[in-house]
């Protein structure tokens, strides 16, 4: 990323594009990843409610998965499927990649 | 009661790519809070995690209008912003029925602590306003030092355990109770593993007409050392042994909203926490009796007290 | 048109506020400024401003919601002196780095320890570093005209500053001064409508206020800051002018009084010049060619403009009402590091005066003039470091 001069920057430190922080992606910090078994998965969406980082993907009210370029991988969606669920595991990312 | 059909509808107003750590309870807490606002919010947040991970330039994960000004100032930046917004509607340059909602975030540090005065002036003020304070019990931003909010007997890096100390040898300081002295319309303790409870509550604050506030437990892995995956789990036992009560004092009214049919042993809470865990050596077994005896009192007192108020 | 009124500083601060009708002022009362506070909540009690008034708790929550409710968007005043002033002293840096518009009336008093409530300027002088215009006020008057021009100021595109009064404590704040005050309307349309920069209230387009830099942005931004307090300059001096073309009262960033033809000056801020103007006059009945250089504006800080006024002068005596312990008075460092660059250097010396609201007398600046013209004949300078009015060993 090229640094702004501080001509180009808006004054007083303001960011003015809300959200921009999407742009970041903290998905590298994972060395875990959560993997659905939608067969398993009952779309209660308490994964969603309790992700830190806003990164599990609903659509029409269906989980989709979680978002990779921002899941850095803490678990929590896996340890909160409900415990006769468990449609989530967390598996080691080394092993997606090749 | 809110689903989580319904809410799902909602984009989240904190992005992702914030950099609060993975498995932290605070962006939990902050992305309910946010779901369950109902109308165009201005947010104020204290110096600390939040405020740190959140906006780190030219990044900003709000999608709020968002001000950080300093450490113990949350409360008095929202008062004024609040007062810009009341004093712009009187000049007819905001419609009337433009309604604009204000909630400010702080940690305990600057809360319990740091921020105490200026949260206290806003609230006696009355403006209208939510104030969080995102509880992690201790100065967890620079480096899990002690704070007021920080229990007895837990291990913090300016009140270590060691060969001839437990940890921390006060008692939490019970700031519920005192913002709830300056009588303000609504006050409450919540889990964010309690997501119903939590959420419905941000909606009464917000619609109470004046000051609110909401005192959230949230897990900090790295000063609790506890697994991240843990960190709503961790906030749950909190509730289930009464170490945090979930209650609410509504216009001077206080309800308990989540009394654990069985009330389970502070061990239970302990256990999960790295910041405890030289309260297992034989010479400190003194200190998790004393916790459970902090606890039961408090939780009778509570109950007492909701007996007075209901009875009222 | 100007009508006559004999008023106290602070009553001429808080009319001037009346006048202005900033959209929100919050203020906590500290001596000497506590009567600005007063007689403006006054105001707002009889209903001729619709002001919200926010009575915080401190001056730390004052300042702190006056860059709420800047950062919200409107007009925003405050006032206070000394501690009060100090309390702020975190959030100073924070309004103007934050480039908040805010006014805020320092009605000069001294620091504690010992606690004393009377005048000097140690308070303003402390936070001469935090990005905020300073511009100082001789009397009421001055006062009265810096608090309607400094509401233009801070609001102009390329300057988005938050501007200080000074003024100072007790010789100013509770003398009564006849004064000239302008009519509301006048003021009204000076000042002109508040425009708003990127508002937090302005929900459908959201912006974060007071992030967090680090390494990679902090100086450009603290460098966006300097560059714009540096040009302020002419926008201060633009706003003179239509000030001047408005109401006939002229100002700039130094008033120089019988400077002409000085051969000795002294140079101050605030009241003092106005009694040094006074000594000037005797001195001038006795051939002496005496004169006064005052500083209107001393951030951003006039150097050229003071090393043009000084130019021929032969010796000058810097007045400091606040000292910068352990080097000298904050007025005379900047002024002798202004004549480094001159073609002919004065000899320029350092009086701290006027502590705790010690008196400074004519015959004390009478015998400080004659200290310059002693130099003069002398060929030798003067000690550069002196405390007047101080009983001390000698």
């Amino acid at each position: 990323m090229t640094l702004k001069n501080k001509e180009e920057l808006p004054l007083g430190g303001l960011i003015e594009e809300a959200g921009n922080a999407a742009e970041y992606e903290t998905g590298g910090w994972r060395t875990f990843r959560p993997v659905w078994d939608f067969e398993k998965c009952i779309q209660c969406l308490t994964c969603w409610i309790y992700c830190p980082d806003s990164c599990i993907i609903v659509e029409d009210e269906k989980v989709k998965g979680a978002d990779l370029r921002f899941c850095k991988g803490c678990g929590v969606c896996a340890n909160e499927c409900p415990p006769k669920i468990r449609a989530i595991t967390m598996e080691e990312e080394v092993k997606f990649k090749k | 009661m809110a689903s989580l059909k319904e809410l799902s509808k909602k984009q989240d107003l904190l992005s992702p790519g914030h950099r609060l750590c993975a498995g932290c309870g605070v962006s939990i807490v902050v992305r309910q809070v946010m779901l369950a606002t109902e109308n165009p919010t201005v947010v104020a947040c204290a110096t600390g995690c939040l405020e740190v991970a959140t906006t780190i330039f030219p990044y900003t994960a709000w999608r709020v209008p968002f001000i950080h000004n300093a450490f113990e100032n949350a409360a008095a930046t929202i008062s004024g912003v609040e007062a810009m917004y009341n004093a712009l509607v009187k000049k007819g340059k905001i419609p009337k029925d433009k309604r604009i909602d204000f909630i400010a975030f702080g940690g305990d540090g600057g809360t319990y602590d740091i921020g105490l005065q200026s949260l206290s002036g806003a609230l006696e003020r009355g403006h209208r306003f939510l104030y969080v304070c995102y509880n992690n019990e201790a100065y967890m931003n620079t480096g899990i030092q002690r704070s007021s909010a920080t229990p007895y007997g837990a291990h913090t890096t300016t009140g270590p355990a060691g060969d001839v100390s437990f940890g921390k040898k006060q008692d939490r300081k019970d700031l519920t109770q005192i913002v709830a002295a300056h009588k303000i319309p609504y006050a409450a303790q919540a889990s964010p593993s309690h997501w119903n409870d939590l959420v419905t509550k941000v909606k009464k604050a917000l619609n109470c007409g004046g000051p609110s506030f909401i005192n959230v437990i949230a897990n900090c892995n790295r000063g609790w050392r506890n697994d991240t995956g843990k960190a709503v789990e961790v906030c749950r036992v909190a509730v289930q042994t009464c170490y945090w009560p979930l209650y609410e004092i509504e216009n001077g009214k206080l309800k308990i909203n989540v009394k654990p049919k069985e009330k389970k042993p502070i061990e239970e809470w302990l256990k999960y926490q790295g910041r405890f865990s030289h309260l297992k050596r034989p010479e400190n077994r003194h200190v998790i009796d004393e916790i459970q005896q902090i606890i039961d009192r408090d939780w009778e007192r509570l109950l007492t007290l909701e007996k007075a108020h209901q009875s009222q | 048109m100007a009508k006559r009124e004999s008023m106290t500083g602070n009553q001429v601060v808080a009319e001037c506020m009346r006048q202005i009708n900033p959209d929100v002022v919050a203020a906590y009362p500290i001596t000497p400024s506590t009567e600005v506070m007063q007689i403006f909540a006054q105001s707002v009690a009889d209903g001729l401003v619709d002001t919200e008034l926010v009575t915080v708790e401190s001056e730390h929550s004052a300042m702190s919601a006056c860059i709420g409710a800047s950062a919200a968007g409107g007009r925003v005043m405050t006032a206070t002196s000394a501690c009060g002033l100090a309390l702020m002293w975190e959030l100073l840096p924070v309004a103007s780095a934050l480039r908040l518009p805010i006014v805020m009336t320092v009605v000069n008093r001294a620091l504690s320890a010992p606690i004393n409530i009377h005048c000097d300027h140690s308070d303003s002088m402390g936070c001469r570093d935090a990005g905020w215009i300073q511009l100082y006020s001789e009397n009421a008057q001055e006062a009265y005209h810096n608090i309607i021009q400094a509401a233009k100021i801070c609001n102009r595109e390329g300057v988005w500053l938050p501007v200080m009064v000074c003024v100072d404590g007790f010789i100013i704040s509770h003398s009564i001064e006849s004064v000239e005050m302008l009519e509301d309307d006048e003021v009204q349309r000076f000042v002109g409508e508040f425009k708003p920069r990127k508002p937090l209230l302005d929900v459908d387009n959201p912006v974060t206020y007071g992030a967090l830099d680090l390494q990679d942005y902090y100086m450009e931004h603290k460098k966006q800051v300097d560059d714009a307090i540096q040009s302020s300059k002419s926008e201060i001096l633009k706003v003179a002018e239509e000030f001047k073309k408005e109401f006939g009262y002229e100002y700039g960033l130094i008033d120089s009084y019988m400077m002409e033809d000085a051969e000795v000056a002294i140079v101050a801020l605030n009241s003092t010049a106005g009694t040094s103007k006074y000594v000037v006059n005797m001195l001038r009945q006795e051939g002496i060619k005496a004169g006064v250089l005052k500083i209107r504006v001393f951030r951003p800080f006039p150097a050229d403009e003071i090393r043009e006024a000084l130019k021929n002068v032969k010796a000058v005596a810097v007045l400091d009402r606040s000292s910068s312990y352990g080097t000298a008075g904050p007025l005379f460092l900047d002024i002798r590091s202004a004549m480094y660059e001159a073609d002919s250097k004065p000899f320029i010396t350092n009086y701290i005066y006027g502590l705790g609201g010690r008196d400074i007398g004519i015959d004390e600046l009478r015998s400080i003039y004659e200290g310059l013209i002693s130099s003069i004949k002398e060929g030798k300078p003067a000690r550069t470091y002196n405390w007047i009015g101080v009983r001390e060993k000698v």
